[in-house]
């Protein structure tokens, strides 16, 4: 690319992309969405250790624990929880969009059903592992 | 030679992925990072030693814990790799191996940890 410009002898404009997704408060929404991503990838890692100092006994799962005590990682586990929040919002907005039209009586399936649809069954799937969680702790 | 694309095999890991993130992560992330570590409702002693050992150990609990932490890796790692172009950050082999080979080790470790707490 740059070797042309030389060669042509010329430098043509080319127009600046750096920060571009702050132009545009719908790109700013976009990069947010993808950023979740982010999230999502702390949270397996913290598991993946989780598992690990599990699997290495009750010395080191315990250091675990202590450590998911300390204000950093409530801290980031704050910021987690909401980009989390977020990112189930998007996913099912998003939905209608990546999944197979569908037909109901001859009429395509509103997009709002659909994203409807979704909010409803991920707050069912909260309050089941809520409902888990507490019925494993009594037990 | 009709060499097939290996896009839809990581397409259905990030949209399964994401799909069981969606529906439990934020539950997940609450009650593992701030009601068990704060001993607020409903997972205090949740994360005592002796529960979650049992629970690592049944089948039923180590399914769950490897499909949920090896696939919220492979979707986040998906999304990245997908969002580096957007970053000025090209979309080459270093930045595909880096990605899904970040998912793949979390895969491997999660799967080997959970082999050695036993049954």
């Amino acid at each position: 690319m740059n070797v042309t410009r030389k060669a042509a002898g010329r430098r043509p404009y080319v127009r600046p992309m750096g920060g571009w997704w702050k132009r545009d408060p719908f790109f700013v929404r976009y990069m947010v969405r993808e950023g979740t991503a982010v999230a999502v990838l702390a949270y397996a890692l913290v598991l993946c250790v989780g598992l690990v100092r599990l699997a290495q006994g009750e010395a080191a799962w315990n250091g675990f624990v202590d450590a998911l005590r300390t204000p950093w990682s409530l801290l980031l586990h704050a910021v987690l929880l909401v980009s989390f929040f977020v990112h189930a919002k998007s996913w099912f907005e998003i939905m209608p969009k990546t999944m197979p039209m569908m037909f109901v009586r001859g009429e395509r399936l509103a997009a709002s059903a659909v994203t409807r649809t979704g909010w409803a069954a991920a707050a069912a799937a909260s309050i089941v592992m809520l409902g888990l969680a507490a019925w494993g702790v009594a037990s | 030679m009709n060499r097939r694309s290996n896009a839809p095999v990581f397409w259905l890991l990030f949209g399964a992925g994401g799909m069981l993130s969606a529906l439990l992560g934020t539950a997940m992330v609450y009650l593992s990072g701030i009601a068990a570590p704060l001993g607020l409702p409903p997972a205090a002693g949740l994360l005592d030693h002796a529960r979650m050992l049992a629970f690592a150990q049944h089948g039923l609990g180590k399914g769950f814990l490897f499909v949920t932490v090896s696939l919220f890796a492979w979707h986040a790692v998906h999304r990245i790799f997908h969002s580096l172009h957007d970053l000025g950050v090209h979309n080459g082999a270093v930045a595909k191996v880096a990605c899904y080979g970040t998912a793949a080790g979390v895969t491997v470790v999660a799967g080997a940890a959970l082999l050695a707490v036993g049954w």
